[in-house]
């Protein structure tokens, strides 16, 4: 990801993202923020900008785009209040859109996180609520409008030019993500487009205070293709400047098949959105009791997660890292944490044997027939000698495509371990009578022979005897 | 918001997608001027220690701040009756001339 750039330049990158909130209903009616539905069936007049139609605040987003401030360290806004930002298109139908100009909710904030095993901070100058314009798709015979889309809860975060390098913006967007997954504020399903990001860039020489010309790329929800564009969009401004060009602002567009950004002509006349205060709406206030009772309500956020892990738990941080990096695996290992104490085994299995199978079989683990309930089960057989490791990787696999009882499983599939002394009694005696190599050896001093008698034990009983009650087992007939 | 006592009238035509006919342009520039510069007299004031008004609905009926309702659904429009009161649609989608090339 790093970028050919001389040691000359600085590039500098702010990023404004998106973030659709999980609310029941939209920011201004009462109709579903549903994805999916059948085109133009969640709208009703204030949403189809019906004329004389009043909007009317829904308490969640508020809530939530507050909360995302708190987990973000900002400032709430005591007095925020309600603008209208105009243009024409139809996919906002109202011909303006209701946003927040010079009031906003939330205000500063920062986000802490590692780029290439360094930890960095990178500042949010401020986040405000608005809605989400409707949805068009385009043939050769015209546009194609559903407004199911228009009017739910979006929240802009707009962060500084605090960026210099594509690898700290990808950084910053995966932080971004998981706070926001974490802190209940929004499924964040790049898919569904919960989370989109204008991307600015601009270059100045190393040395320079003055930000150089500014290019934005819009509307981008894959990290991958904002890190490429990132990437193209530096080398192209300082190939310009190196050649004795100068960098026009303007909106440019990512082509993703040839990797490159391209100038998206500007309409005739520059954006003037006239912005004013929206006169149907009334300003928000915010107490300082209000702000202590959603902070208390905070649910705890990834890297809080990560340390609990270590302190709680007796994790490596390595395994805390891995298991926190996404929300619903993190969910399930604590849940399974509650019904068994082998936490490195869960560890061990949610980071081998269960995330090669969600590779395998393209299904997440929420999806598939393992729960937390039976992965714990299996933690509990391993930690107690009821079966072996390989055998408990088969087992995991079982339960992940077909589900079902471990304990039955173990029973119908005869992979429980042997403990009992007889049996092992017997298969060391074997051994013993078998090896006699081995066997003078261990007794001339070479501890590790056993080992050979051992694995004629686990041949012998089918990889069903448990280890160490083996090697107690062959050591108390070899010393006698 | 307004940053001048003169406003283009032709440019705000344009942006709000209105055609004037000829003459007009020069009609509303005139009548245009003479609202601002009216308004314009509020400047003789020092309001630097009032805040603006950010009411106008029914700002006697109650506190003047936070109206907000629950996150519960209600019901939304019947689709017919929507595409019905649309000028096209096709799909059940609303058709618009097309907006991009
Ligand atoms: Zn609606």
């Amino acid at each position: 990801m790093d970028t050919c750039a001389p040691m000359k330049y600085e590039a500098c990158i702010g990023l404004e993202t998106h973030v659709m909130q999980k609310t029941v209903t939209k920011m201004f009616c009462g109709c579903r923020n549903e994805y999916g539905a059948p085109p133009n069936t969640n709208v009703c007049p204030v949403c189809l900008g019906y004329p004389g139609a009043l909007p009317v605040l829904n308490a969640k987003a508020i809530e939530l785009c507050c909360k995302a401030g708190l987990l973000l360290g900002c400032e709430i806004n005591p007095h925020s209040k309600w603008d209208r930002k105009n243009y024409f298109y139809p996919d906002m139908s109202k011909n303006y859109q209701i946003t927040q100009a010079d009031r906003p909710l939330c205000l500063g904030g920062q986000i802490v996180t590692e780029v290439n095993g360094e930890m960095k901070t990178f500042t949010i100058e401020r986040i405000h609520q608005e809605e989400n314009a409707a949805k068009n798709t385009h043939d050769k015979s015209g546009s194609l409008i559903d407004y199911n889309r228009a009017g739910t809860a979006l929240m802009e975060i707009v962060s500084t030019p605090c960026m210099h390098s594509a690898d700290d913006a990808f950084a910053y967007i995966q932080a971004l993500k998981l706070i926001m997954e974490y802190g209940g504020i929004s499924d964040c399903d790049l898919e569904k487009g919960h989370m989109r990001s204008d991307v600015n860039v601009s270059v100045r020489p190393v040395g320079q205070e003055k930000l150089g010309a500014k290019v934005e790329i819009k509307n981008m929800n894959s990290p991958s293709f904002i890190v490429e564009a990132i990437n193209f969009e530096i080398a192209r401004q300082i190939e310009l400047i190196e050649n004795g060009g100068k960098v026009v602002q303007e909106t440019r567009g990512y082509d993703s098949d040839r990797g490159e950004t391209f100038s998206q002509r500007t309409k005739e006349d520059a954006h003037d959105y006239r912005y004013f205060p929206e006169p149907d709406l009334l300003p928000v206030e915010i107490s300082a009791a209000q702000i202590s009772q959603w902070k208390s309500e905070l649910p705890e956020l990834p890297v809080q997660r990560r340390e609990r892990y270590v302190r709680e738990l007796g994790l490596p941080d390595y395994d805390a890292k891995v298991l926190t990096a996404e929300k619903h695996i993190s969910d399930f290992f604590d849940t399974a944490c509650h019904k068994t104490k082998q936490y490195k085994l869960l560890s061990n299995y949610m980071m081998g044997k269960v995330a090669s199978l969600v590779t395998e079989k393209g299904v997440s683990v929420i999806e598939s027939k393992l729960t937390a309930g039976t992965l714990a089960q299996v933690a509990d057989l391993v930690g107690g000698g009821n079966i072996s490791s390989s055998a408990a990787n088969e087992l995991i696999e079982v339960l992940f495509t077909e589900g079902g009882d471990p304990k039955a499983i173990v029973e119908v599939k005869g992979m429980a371990q042997v403990n009992d002394d007889s049996a092992l009694e017997k298969w060391a005696e074997e051994a013993i009578a078998a090896n006699a190599k081995a066997v003078d050896a261990y007794k001339a001093g070479n501890a590790a022979s056993v080992n050979a008698l051992m694995g004629y034990v686990m041949k012998q009983s089918k990889g069903k005897a448990n280890p160490p009650a083996v090697i107690a087992m062959l050591k108390k007939k070899l010393g006698a | 918001m307004a940053d001048a006592t003169h406003m283009d009238v032709s440019y705000i035509a344009h942006l709000a997608r209105i055609h004037l006919a000829a003459g007009e342009a020069e009609l509303f520039q005139g009548q245009l001027d003479q609202v601002l510069n009216y308004v314009e007299q509020l400047g003789e004031l020092d309001l630097s220690n009032v805040e603006p008004t950010t009411r106008s609905t029914a700002a006697f009926e109650h506190p003047g701040v936070n109206v907000l309702r629950d996150d519960t659904p209600r019901p939304s429009l019947d689709h017919d009756a929507v595409i019905a009161n649309a000028p096209a649609a096709r799909d059940g989608q609303i058709l618009v001339p097309k907006i991009m090339e």
